[in-house]
């Protein structure tokens, strides 16, 4: 039997099959592992931010600041790697303390002054961007022999399909996301906090540490992203990745994840991210539609999920009701 | 100092807010293998006895010990670890989770880092049939029903405490089969050797489970009795504060008079609302004061609500001079000329931020409609006009209201519905928290009002204050209208009495 909380998951499941069927009925070009690999490394970058996205709404909160850090990002590593001459590892470990650092300084501005997560992303999202044009406003190339081997490296799928490093990294950071969520006490705590920080913290669970901690997390996968980022386009550009923030959201929110906090799954993000990039994919092969008509998809998955979500909540009580009735009717 | 065979001992619980007492030198024992209830009306200081004794606040004055030690838990965490485990009546687990999940939180079994889900479920289920429930630990707690959320609180706090079990209000949303059920669970804790305490407000439930009770009023400690040798009228005086004895009404004769000439313009019919408040009649004349006596949860707050609309009835008409009106709203009840200031000031009643001349022109304008603005200049002269009827202090209108004190607060409440020339006002609590002097003016002003003509409902738990300002007064109990009192036999014996004898009845049943 399905769980009720598994539902949205299992729906978005179902219709991304049912969409990427009908897909390759009409292109058949569309079942090769050839797009399949595409469609993941184009995707490296937004799923890795995604996953934490996921975390955060979990816990009841939003992170505006996502597409920023990766902007900030992308210019800071192209800035050290591409002018300044700096190893790539420091340059990535370096972004990475950074973003990590910005995350958890967000947590604990929401956690110890009580200010809404929606402020101070807000805020976090300006400062982030303006860090990056402060770095540059020009778009920086970037090239170093190890940036080039990482971008070389992939694995052969039976089919001429590329399993590339960055669609490896994503995938990579989705199964670690997956275990953390559902089999560590952080990632209880998190679901906990989602469903009412008040009993959670009656119930003590460490809220100000883990709180931190999402936002910290949230702030290294953006990181992260940033350099996959980076790798993808080879470049640094501070105009970049702008709403960024928003494609994640959607990608966690048609996945299964409630906005409200408590429920959902880091594998539904994936599924989202994998209806994205269908959508994008199939505009591709079709050549006449607008690449706009992707926002235009999405925006209705977004309306039918929220509606789907409601509607589940709303029969899952009644049938609690009825059930109390029944109970209560056979006692008398 | 302490005693040795307690399990948890108070002394001197003292506790204040912003400076007003909460608490004041109570005293509190709990002993090994014992159900023990705490009662009190609305602010008697239950919850904050509780809270101090759960490490949610810290204490001003007193020591407390558990098991000879003395202890002060700084927060909920370092309670349970000593032991003091509490169930709270809604905030408590997380309906979000599983069953497992929520037994476990924070100490889930782990495998090589990883939580060991398959140890968790085994556990709980072992958990769980202690108490008799066999359920599907996996599936989420919110798909089961509160008397089984319950128990697997329960289940939570002993595993995780242990010595003491706290339930503030555990019944409060049961039906009389999982009170029942709930009831076996305790006695078998209480087997246990655990000692526990239980916040409620049904008097048959304490007499059913509890072993010894303690009282607390106003901040302070009543006593502490055994509930075997304490008859439950005298338990209701000490909830009530009221020492029995007979008092003798001055004010009667004319009362009498106002009773039996006047015809009630304003009739309530088998008024009600299925779960809420059961079908009454009540009906209201000119210059009269109807008192609603009753103990907490008893209705008293329902049926203001159902008065002034907040609450729709479904049984029964309300009339005002023999025409039907629908009480749908507020709004629709301030339309046909009614008030109400409710129980809840800080968070019902006042805008903390408003001025006080604001506050006071709030209903007037609500009547008048948004489309006729008062102008700055009437709401001036509304203001200082009341200010100085009501000797409201500071006597700066344009001061915001929540840095008044609450008996100024009231006054400003009081003056809001005046301000709009009620025929009928409904007091929900009109004295509660504020002091002696505030106390004393506003009992003089429902004196002043209904002399003027007015009609007003007051709803209080002071006894005294019910026999002093009303003609009549209505006892509730277990959300029924159980007697009407009036005339020689309206005394706070006989409302005790009444709420006494219709609690024995339900026992009966």
């Amino acid at each position: 039997m399905i769980h009720s909380r598994n539902l949205p998951f299992v729906t978005t499941l179902g219709i991304f099959v049912v969409a990427y069927a009908l897909c390759v009925m009409q292109f058949p070009n569309m079942l090769s592992t050839r797009v399949i690999g595409n469609l993941l490394t184009d995707n490296a970058f937004l799923g890795i931010a995604a996953v934490g996205m996921t975390f955060v709404i979990l816990s009841g909160g939003i992170d505006l600041s996502i597409g920023s850090v990766i902007a900030f990002t992308s210019v800071f590593t192209a800035v050290m790697v591409g002018s300044l001459g700096v190893h790539p590892l420091i340059a990535f470990a370096a972004v990475l303390v950074i973003s990590t650092l910005f995350g958890s300084l967000m947590g604990a501005m929401i956690r110890y002054l009580g200010i809404p997560p929606f402020v101070v992303t807000l805020a976090g999202m300006f400062l982030a961007r303006g860090a990056a044009y402060l770095i540059s406003t020009e778009s920086v190339p970037i090239s170093h022999e190890m940036i080039d081997a990482i971008q070389g490296f992939y694995f052969r799928f039976p089919g001429g399909g590329r399993l590339t490093a960055l669609a490896m990294l994503m995938l990579a950071v989705f199964l670690i996301g997956a275990f953390v969520a559902g089999r560590t006490r952080f990632g209880a705590n998190v679901y906990a906090i989602g469903g009412s920080q008040q009993s959670a913290e009656l119930m003590g669970v460490p809220v100000g540490s883990t709180t931190v901690g999402i936002y910290a997390l949230s702030g290294f996968l953006s990181g992260l992203a940033g350099i996959a980022y980076t790798l993808y386009t080879s470049s640094g550009y501070s105009l970049a990745t702008v709403g960024v923030e928003l494609d994640a959201i959607a990608a966690v929110v048609i996945g299964g994840t409630l906005l409200t906090g408590g429920v959902g799954l880091v594998a539904g993000t994936f599924v989202g991210i994998l209806i994205q990039g269908l959508i994008q994919t199939y505009i591709v092969f079709d050549g006449t539609l607008s690449s706009w008509w992707t926002k235009i998809v999405i925006g209705v998955l977004l309306f039918v999920f929220i509606v789907l979500q409601r509607g589940i909540i709303w029969y899952s009580n009644r049938k609690l009701a009825e059930s109390r009735l029944t109970a209560s009717a056979q006692k008398s | 100092m302490s005693d040795k065979n307690s399990l948890l001992e108070a002394r001197g619980i003292g506790k204040s807010f912003l400076g007003i007492t909460a608490l004041d030198g109570v005293d509190f024992t709990l002993e090994r293998g014992e159900i023990h209830a705490l009662l009190g009306e609305n602010g008697a200081g239950k919850s904050t006895l509780i809270k101090i004794l759960t490490g949610v606040y810290s204490r001003d004055h007193g020591n407390m010990w558990l098991d000879g030690a003395e202890v002060t838990p700084a927060n909920v965490a370092e309670a349970q670890a000593l032991g003091i485990g509490t169930v709270y009546q809604e905030v408590n687990l997380l309906e979000n989770l599983t069953v497992a999940e929520n037994l476990f939180l924070g100490r889930q079994p782990r495998r090589f880092g990883l939580i060991d889900r398959r140890e968790m479920r085994r556990r709980s289920q072992a958990l769980l049939s202690r108490y008799g429930l066999d359920i599907d630990v996996d599936a989420l707690l919110s798909s089961y029903s509160v008397a089984v959320r319950q128990i697997v609180a329960i289940a939570r706090a002993v595993d995780l405490s242990g010595k003491v079990l706290v339930l503030d209000e555990p019944t409060a949303s049961l039906d009389a089969h999982e009170v029942e059920m709930l009831f076996s669970v305790l006695s078998k804790l209480r087997e246990d050797g655990l000692g526990i305490i239980i916040i409620t407000h049904f008097l048959n439930q304490v007499y059913a489970v509890a072993d010894r009770v303690t009282v607390l009023r106003n901040g302070r400690l009543v006593g502490t009795k055994k509930l075997a040798e304490l008859p439950r009228l005298e338990l209701i005086s000490m909830m009530l504060g009221r020492e029995l004895q007979h008092i003798t009404r001055e004010h009667q004769a004319q009362e009498e008079t106002v009773a039996s000439t006047a015809e009630a313009p304003i009739r309530f019919s088998g008024y009600g609302k299925r779960g809420s408040v059961a079908p009454f009649d009540l009906h209201i004349r000119p210059g009269e004061v109807v008192g609603v006596a009753g103990l907490l949860g008893s209705g008293r707050t329902e049926t203001a609500f159902l008065l002034f609309g907040i609450d729709r009835a479904d049984s029964g008409t309300a009339t005002v001079d023999d025409r039907n009106i629908t009480l749908s709203s507020p709004e629709a009840a301030i339309t046909n000329g009614f008030g109400f200031c409710p129980e809840e000031r800080k968070t019902d009643g006042i805008i903390g931020d408003f001025s006080v001349a604001d506050n006071i022109a709030l209903a007037l304008q609500a009547r008048q409609g948004w489309s006729k603005p008062i102008s700055s200049r009437e709401k001036a002269a509304l203001a200082e006009s009341f200010i100085k009827s009501l000797d409201i202090r500071p006597a700066d209108a344009e001061r915001p209201i929540k840095f008044l004190s609450g008996g100024n607060q009231q006054k400003a409440i009081l003056a809001r519905w005046l301000a709009t020339n009620p025929r009928l006002l409904i007091l929900d609590e009109p004295t509660r928290g504020i002091d002696i002097g505030a106390h004393a003016e506003i009992l003089k002003m429902i004196e002043r009002l209904c002399a003027e003509g007015m009609s007003l409902v007051v709803i209080s738990s002071e006894l005294e204050e019910l026999t002093a300002v009303a003609h009549r007064v209505i006892v509730l109990s277990d959300r029924r209208h159980v007697a009407e009192l009036s005339g020689d036999r309206l005394t706070a014996d006989n409302i005790m009495q009444a709420i006494a004898s219709s609690a024995r009845m339900e026992a009966a049943e």
